[in-house]
């Protein structure tokens, strides 16, 4: 698939079970801070402490967590711009601070907030540079611009200073410039931030066909759980540093352990009915709502209720995840006080 | 060769970017020209006093006040290449992006400055040149070979003065602020360069050590080179020595900056 002089297959630990390994990787930084006229302190920031897990070639996987999680950190180790304090990392069998260079013919990053693109020129311009940075041949270099161009709706955008675009059309743009050399792997830290609900739309439609059409792993991060609905069957869960889960997303809602909804329309206007372990929270003539955990099967609750109560119709409304990390997130900070 | 069209693409780059600011371009012409005939007239008074003050006669000294005010800018002899971008970047934590590039960093960012000097010279340093060559008389070689010696000189100067003001920027990954560096280079430049004097023209030790700093590789030399004042040759070696030794070292504290330390912002 990668156009680059090592061949995937030949490296060890390059296989498809792990693409991205990490294994107690830590990253601690350390900070000074003025606490009076010459007087500094010192103090040790664990962003990362001691994460583990694996990625395998062609997963889409999201990345969230709160603000200073240290998500943006694990991208920088991931890149190998940063060196772990700790612990094993390995991309495609490499280990991505010691060899930079070689990894970086295999990955394609964005960083939402910054710009890879030449600011004061148009954007072709910063494509040729990567044509040349990446000695992406000519036939491909071409047909790759071609099609993300017309992917990711750039043509009239060409010629525009990168500095003249929206932050939504140089997104697009630094999108493609990640792209261009054909990454096996495209790391995403906030695409979506600050883009308007058409820009979203486009990103998100653009990466989803990325990675079913070219099997290209994706990591992303975000705080907007849209990005993560619409896209990532996996979720990891980061705060504090810390892996707090990882998993399917429906797999949120158990730890969260938060609530589903049943709602029930009756024959007629009933007392509230008894199924527990679901209780009813609200009552409207002939309508009722049941709260019950979301890990229950709601198969089980609607067949119990079409047995004992004459039912007309039914629909079971999903927690959102914003309410369930909410919920975790809040529960860790209790954990951490007491 | 494949990275030779790398950075070849990175200089070109680095040409456009600085040919995009016209109106300073512009402004940058009018200052030279015009701190130009200032300095030309303070040189003349001095050159009155002091005949044949370093060496030099009335006319090489108003050649060299002209030779200053066209690499003044191509030089960046008191800052403002591509130092001042690099330190944003590192300043701001974007220096990221061009650390994940499977491109080498230093030649990067000599390549863009290399480009921008080209861009400095043509559009900005040739003109009150030849401002100064049609309204006072000049100390011009006439055969082809001092200009193409000083054409070499130029290149090595180039070098010597990104390798300078590489180092510098380099610095701000410790100190997370670039405006001392700044202003230390500018003083630096302007005084050790030999903008407000010829270097010649320093007394005693003082002026010993002077013309064997880095500096000296900047004005003093391609001047020296293009009058005749100097074999140049040995302006060639004293401009590649400090060039090697200057750019070594920018790759050692690039590549403890990189390992140690850290890449800012989220
Ligand atoms: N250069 C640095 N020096 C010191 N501390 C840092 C540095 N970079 C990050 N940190 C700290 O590391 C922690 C994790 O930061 P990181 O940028 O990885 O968070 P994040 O999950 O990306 O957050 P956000 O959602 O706000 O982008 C924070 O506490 C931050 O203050
Ligand atoms: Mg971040």
């Amino acid at each position: 698939m990668a156009d680059t002089n090592t061949d995937p297959s030949t490296q060890a630990g390059a296989d498809t079970d792990a693409f991205i390994e990490l294994d107690g990787v830590e990253k601690v930084f350390d900070v000074r801070k003025k606490t009076g006229f010459l007087k500094r302190e010192r103090r040790q920031v664990r962003a990362v402490d001691s994460i583990s897990f694996t990625v395998p070639r062609g997963e889409m996987v999201g990345y969230i967590g709160p603000n200073g999680a240290g998500k943006s950190t694990t991208i920088k180790m991931l890149t190998g711009i940063l060196t772990p304090s700790g612990g094993r990392l390995r991309v495609a069998g490499i280990d991505p601070s010691r060899e930079r260079t070689r990894l970086a013919h295999r990955i394609g990053v964005v960083f939402g907030q910054r710009t890879t693109l030449w600011w004061d020129l148009p954007l072709l311009d910063s494509y040729k540079l990567m044509h040349r940075m990446y000695r992406i041949p000519d036939a491909r270099y071409r047909e790759n611009l071609d099609r993300l161009v017309e992917l990711l709706d750039l043509s009239a955008l060409l010629d525009v200073p990168v500095r003249q675009l929206s932050l939504g059309q140089r997104m697009r743009g630094d999108i493609a410039a990640a792209l261009l050399h054909d990454p096996e792997v495209l790391y995403l830290d906030e695409p979506t931030i600050g883009l308007d609900v058409i820009s979203k739309a486009r990103v998100r439609e653009f990466l989803r066909e990325l990675n079913a059409e070219r099997g290209t792993t994706v990591l992303l991060t975000t705080h907007d759980l849209q990005d993560i609905e619409q896209l990532c069957s996996r979720v990891m869960v980061i705060d504090h540093g810390r892996l707090m889960y990882d998993g399917p997303l429906a797999g949120l809602h158990e730890v969260g352990d938060s609530e589903r909804v049943l709602v029930v329309d009756l024959e007629r206007e009933l007392p509230p009915i008894e199924v527990p372990p679901a209780r009813v929270v609200k009552v409207e003539g002939p309508r009722q709502w049941l709260a019950f955990p979301a890990a229950e099967s709601a198969a089980v609750l609607v067949a119990r209720v079409a047995a004992e109560y004459p039912l007309v119709d039914l629909s079971v409304r999903e927690p959102d995840i914003e309410t369930v990390i909410a919920k975790m997130y809040a529960e860790q900070a209790e954990r951490a006080i007491s | 060769m494949g990275s030779g069209r790398l950075y070849l693409a990175v200089a070109v780059g680095g040409f456009r970017r600085y040919a995009t600011y016209r109106a300073a371009t512009a402004a940058g012409v009018f200052t030279n020209t015009v701190f130009g005939v200032i300095l030309v007239y303070t040189y003349l008074a001095l050159w009155d006093e002091k005949p044949h003050l370093g060496g030099y006669g009335q006319a090489q000294a108003v050649t060299y006040v002209w030779l200053g005010q066209c690499l003044y800018a191509t030089l960046a002899i008191q800052g403002g290449g591509a130092e001042k971008d690099l330190m944003e970047r590192i300043r701001t934590g974007e220096i990221a992006v061009d650390l994940y590039r499977p491109a080498d960093l230093q030649l990067w960012w000599l390549a863009g400055d290399v480009g921008r000097a080209l861009f400095q010279m043509l559009g900005r340093g040739v003109l009150p040149f030849l401002f100064g060559a049609v309204f006072f008389p000049m100390a011009l070689p006439t055969e082809i070979t001092p200009w193409l010696a000083f054409v070499v000189t130029l290149l090595l100067a180039t070098v010597v003065s990104f390798a300078i003001r590489y180092l510098a920027a380099l610095s701000v990954f410790w100190l997370m602020d670039g405006m001392g560096v700044n202003q230390a280079l500018m003083i630096t430049g302007i005084f050790f360069s030999g903008m407000v004097l010829p270097l010649n023209a320093f007394p005693g030790a003082f002026g010993e050590i002077v013309r064997v700093l880095p500096w000296a590789a900047q004005l003093q030399m391609p001047a020296d080179v293009l009058m005749g004042e100097t074999d140049p040759w040995r302006a060639y070696a004293f401009q590649a020595a400090w060039a090697v030794v200057l750019l070594a070292a920018g790759r050692l504290v690039q590549s403890a900056a990189t390992r140690r330390v850290v890449v800012q912002g989220g």
